[in-house]
């Protein structure tokens, strides 16, 4: 059902292909929607542990992540909530470096990624592997603040920014599709912008 | 987050038509449109709706706004908007819309910066911030002794205090950050600990809803008071100053 809305047109607009249905352009501005209190992470103390379906779990440090090969990813990133920024630049380590590292077992088919404030995010292992998701830790050249989810935030921009869990310290590997925090509050599973996946049941 | 327990969130439900039946002028920046929903439904206190706007040519735009109105029948909401400047949608709902027009919304979303009427709980908002928080307190206000809740509202002066017929009470105190009334003992300032501390108590879940920078003030001002992390739950909007 849509219903044309009495006296509205629009701003001006010229058709931009790169924008899914329902998204506008935040040119500039990077809007930042936060559930809980920004938590302080200390580098020094800072950790990400790969567990559930692999055969070892696997912890490492700042310094370790940092030693992995870092990848980049250049394109936008879109959010539920309407907005989407163009034309990012983000660099860090892509989960198919840690699954070369620690493989998930061939029963797994999702992943629950977790962050230190609590804060979890369900995703489907085919959406997190083949160049598709990141731990990244900089973000148009600055090292992410803590306001965008630093030091680290998972980067998964094929899929509403939700997904992409801010202060991020883990990621599960399961059998099956466990809710995250937003999907268990009438959140999409997968959340994909094109199919504009926002709600259960879109 | 572990310590709130999860509150039961109604489902999400389909885009519907609701119908303008008031508009009224909360400040020169900040209107608040009733609305007749066709599908009724049952929305929590500090929850949202999405508003879609679809021209001629099939062109949509498509917002998030706060309810404003307390859980009720289910049949009207009260959504409380600010006019942004470059807003398309904010924009349009202030200068074309009417009494009567139909606009479609879906809802009621959001399941986190949500309050259920059954714990003490500390509300704190900066400008537009109020709009979910006055949920919380129209609702608290129900009962026969209004208790449970305190609002703590922040405005940069009275004519951009939304609500502020409704704020005169013990439940609810209000900071004028650029310029006070003149019979004010507080002067004109931002928020500090000593507007907070004699509302804080450690059973309370505190909800801060504002711009980037009221949250990051208001936030740091309650975990120094002594509130635990897991106890604060924020809705912030706007881009980083």
């Amino acid at each position: 059902m849509t219903r044309i809305t009495r006296a509205f047109t629009g701003r001006s607009r010229a058709a931009d292909r790169r924008l899914p249905p329902g998204q506008y352009d935040a040119g500039a501005s990077w809007p930042v929607l936060t559930a809980e209190v920004t938590p302080p992470i200390d580098t020094a103390r800072w950790s990400f542990t790969v567990d559930g379906l692999v055969q070892q779990p696997t912890t490492w440090t700042w310094d370790e992540m940092q030693r992995l090969p870092q990848c980049s990813y250049d394109g936008a990133i879109l959010c539920v909530t309407t907005w989407s920024k163009f034309d990012m630049h983000w660099r860090g380590v892509s989960l198919d470096t840690l699954f070369g590292i620690e493989a998930p077992l061939s029963q797994a088919t999702h992943v629950l990624a977790s962050s230190s404030t609590g804060y979890t995010t369900n995703l489907a292992l085919e959406d997190v592997t083949g160049t598709k998701a990141w731990i990244a830790f900089e973000a148009d050249g600055q090292p992410l603040s803590a306001d965008h989810g630093g030091p680290a935030r998972l980067l998964v921009p094929h899929l509403y920014f939700w997904k992409s869990a801010k202060f991020v310290s883990g990621i599960t590997v399961l059998d099956h599709d466990e809710p995250g925090f937003w999907e268990a509050r009438g959140y999409h599973d997968r959340g994909d912008p094109w199919l504009e996946q926002r709600y259960q049941g879109d | 987050m572990s310590r709130p327990a999860v509150i039961e969130v109604p489902p999400i439900g389909p885009w519907q038509a609701a119908t303008v039946t008031d508009i009224i002028d909360e400040t020169p920046r900040v209107k608040t449109f009733s609305q007749r929903l066709e599908q009724p439904f049952a929305h929590l206190a500090g929850q949202h709706v999405a508003v879609r706007l679809t021209a001629p040519d099939g062109y949509r735009a498509q917002r998030s706004y706060s309810i404003a109105s307390p859980p009720g029948d289910g049949l009207s909401i009260d959504l409380t908007v600010e006019r942004l400047d470059e807003g398309e949608v904010s924009s349009f709902l202030h200068e074309e819309l009417r009494v009567g027009d139909t606009l479609e919304v879906r809802g009621p979303i959001g399941g986190w910066f949500v309050w259920d009427g059954s714990c003490p709980a500390l509300l704190i908002g900066g400008g537009a911030g109020v709009v979910p928080l006055m949920s919380m307190l129209r609702l608290a206000r129900r009962r026969p002794q209004q208790t449970l809740v305190h609002l703590v509202v922040s405005a940069r002066d009275e004519s951009e205090l939304i609500y502020a017929s409704e704020l005169s009470g013990d439940d609810a105190s209000v900071i004028f950050t650029r310029r006070a009334p003149a019979n004010s003992i507080r002067g004109p300032g931002r928020i500090t600990a000593d507007d907070l501390t004699p509302h804080v108590h450690s059973d309370a879940t505190v909800y801060i809803c504002g711009s980037a920078g009221f949250t990051a003030a208001a936030s740091e001002l309650v975990l120094r008071a002594g509130i635990a992390p897991d106890a604060v739950r924020v809705e912030r909007f706007g881009p980083i100053p």
